[in-house]
């Protein structure tokens, strides 16, 4: 059975008498330990189609499942707990929040569950070793490079042990190098992981990364 | 609790903003309290008197007189356990008129019987109604003057002669009863009678079997010496101190008014910090809901952060007020005998610091929980 599993999914953006469709009817299946890219031109509806799996946006008809969870039927409220545990979501600019540490941003998603203070410190240091940043614990986020702020977003992503990582462009504003340890580290996350991946991006080298490319244009979905 | 850490960086981020608004709050709770406080020590004036005690005084005004003979009808009045009258002396002391406080001869051994609850040491009661010209003072008039039991000093009545200086010695210092000023100065009426001629008692206090049957015992008197040269007037003790108390009737309406002013023009100013912080934030809010952070949750975060600074305002302005008049034996130089900052307004002062957080917070917490996230998002990245 598909981990993510998308129905006749369609947003259309209605402005008074117009009708705006982004896509309509796609479908998508993508199983457990996937790691698939989205590509596509600006403005195709890449970000709009994470937003709708990570159930941040509502789909004007369509279903989607992640582990035979209907997130397209739940409460709000329901939705920020699923989303606690089962999505990690990683975006262009990283959105640190700039007041706390590397380690309290990471924290945050933990702060949501009933584990103790011991408990998250060890799922914290745990996700920073494996970002790489163990000795940037107790750094602000400008006190960090672009490359570093966005393994701490990484880090905060995994943190709760997530079933699906979306990442809207994660390289999209790195120099070259660290675009490739941001990628390599993602990487990772599915080999040794075993984290399903969905990412979006612009980039050929970042798209070789993955297991399988898909392309969205002109609201039509083709592998 | 776990979430404190993240109130506080929220707090902390604009450090003038968050003090100057929790100052506002602390200077408009202090100026609640004090007012508040003007207000209950009135009342509480108010409630001094006793029901079972009736105040008998000339018809006419209570700087005019009554004679002494109309002690021995009054006591022989069914009802009437006991009466006992006293003068009004209007004292001064070192010949200025600045040192000015209650003064009065009383009937010492009738005087402590209708006032049982008065408060002093039985042997300097005793020392007090053995001596003619001994004085029993307030612990409040003890301490602006220095005074020493067992001194002896003069005053000058501004009523019997403002030349003859009045040797007393102080003989017994009472501590006050709740409401009741502390700066008196207490004289055997004897002294007084013997020294001029034309005093007499200035009022009596009727010492009554029951309270219920003030009314029936007032009518009596009063219809008895109607036609006489001095007319009565009897009333009860408490009635008699409303009627000195009231012309402070609309003082409590006044403070309400601005209390209620005040507190409308602080909730704006909290409120307009709430917002202008919460707007800065707007795309963290949207952040942490990709987190998994309720709408709840986030409400709860802004209410919180408004609560905190309201309450720490709160804090502030009411306790500060309570150590400063505290401290300071605030008697609003005289006027306000017992004046004190009760518990229950202090109380109420945090509950309306609270309220204040609550209301202040309400639209920016409703605009975190209810924002849209992915349209926040497209908007600032
Ligand atoms: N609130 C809205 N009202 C109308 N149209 C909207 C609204 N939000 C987004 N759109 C449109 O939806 C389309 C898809 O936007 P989306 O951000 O998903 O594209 P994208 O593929 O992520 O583009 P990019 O590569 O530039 O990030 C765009 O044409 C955008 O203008
Ligand atoms: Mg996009």
């Amino acid at each position: 059975m598909a981990l993510l599993e998308i129905r006749d999914l369609s947003k259309v953006y209605q402005r008074d008498a117009q009708r705006i469709p982004v896509f309509e009817g796609i479908n998508l299946n993508i199983v457990a330990g996937e790691f698939l890219v989205l590509m596509g031109p600006s403005g195709s509806g890449k970000t709009t189609l994470l937003n709708l799996v990570a159930g941040l946006d509502e789909p004007t008809t369509g279903t989607i499942r992640v582990s035979g969870a209907e997130v397209t039927a739940m409460s709000r409220r329901d939705l920020a707990a699923w989303r606690s545990h089962h999505v990690g979501f990683i975006f262009q600019l990283y959105n640190l929040l700039p007041v706390l540490t590397a380690y309290q941003n990471i924290e945050l998603p933990l702060l949501l569950t009933h584990l103790s203070k011991q408990d998250r410190r060890e799922h914290v240091m745990t996700a920073l070793e494996v970002v790489g940043l163990s000795d940037r614990a107790d750094h602000y986020p400008r006190q960090l490079s672009g490359g570093q702020e966005q393994r701490v977003a990484i880090a905060r992503a995994i943190v709760s042990d997530p079933t699906l990582i979306l990442a809207d462009e994660p390289t999209g504003d790195l120099d070259a190098q660290s675009a490739q340890d941001v990628l390599t580290l993602m990487q990772r996350l599915n080999d040794e992981y075993n984290k399903t991946i969905l990412l979006v991006t612009h980039d050929q080298r970042a798209a070789d990364r993955g297991h399988a490319i898909m392309h969205l244009d002109k609201g039509v979905l083709t592998g | 609790m776990k979430y404190g850490h993240l109130i506080w960086v929220n707090l902390t981020r604009n450090k003038r903003r968050t003090i100057l608004t929790a100052l506002s709050v602390a200077a408009a709770l202090f100026l609640f309290v004090a007012l508040r406080s003007v207000n209950t020590t009135l009342n509480d004036a108010r409630e001094v008197g006793s029901e079972s005690r009736m105040v008998t005084r000339n018809a006419i005004s209570i700087v005019f007189q009554l004679p002494e003979a109309y002690y021995g009808w009054l006591s022989s009045l069914p009802g009437v356990r006991r009466v006992t009258w006293g003068n009004w002396f209007h004292g001064i002391y070192r010949g200025n008129p600045r040192d000015f406080f209650a003064s009065f001869g009383v009937d010492v051994d009738s005087y402590f019987e209708v006032y049982p609850e008065l408060v002093v040491p039985e042997d300097q009661k005793q020392a007090f109604m053995r001596e003619r010209t001994a004085a029993m003072v307030g612990t409040g008039l003890m301490e602006r003057y220095g005074w020493r039991l067992g001194q002896t000093i003069n005053l000058t009545s501004m009523i019997y002669s403002p030349v003859t200086e009045w040797p007393f010695t102080i003989r017994a210092v009472y501590t006050p009863l709740p409401g009741w000023t502390d700066e008196a100065f207490y004289f055997h009426y004897d002294y007084l009678s013997e020294m001029t001629e034309w005093a007499q008692p200035g009022w009596y206090v009727l010492q009554l079997d029951d309270s219920s049957h003030a009314a029936t015992v007032a009518a009596t008197i009063d219809e008895h010496y109607k036609n006489s040269r001095f007319a009565t007037r009897t009333e009860t003790e408490r009635a008699f101190q409303t009627g000195m108390v009231s012309m402070y009737g609309n003082v409590g309406f006044l403070m309400n008014a601005v209390g209620l002013a005040v507190f409308f023009a602080i909730l704006l100013v909290a409120a307009n910090t709430m917002m202008m912080a919460a707007r800065e934030r707007t795309s963290e809010v949207a952040v942490l809901k990709t987190l998994g952070f309720s709408d709840r949750l986030l409400f709860g975060l802004v209410i919180a952060e408004a609560a905190a600074i309201t309450l720490a305002g709160g804090l502030l302005g009411v306790f500060g007020a309570k150590l400063l008049f505290e401290g300071t034996g605030f008697q609003g130089a005289g006027f306000l005998p017992g004046f004190a900052v009760k518990m229950s307004t202090a109380g109420l002062g945090m509950l309306i610091a609270l309220l204040l957080g609550l209301f202040s917070g309400l639209v920016p917490a409703w605009q975190a929980a209810r924002l849209p996230v992915a349209h926040t998002l497209r908007r600032v990245v």
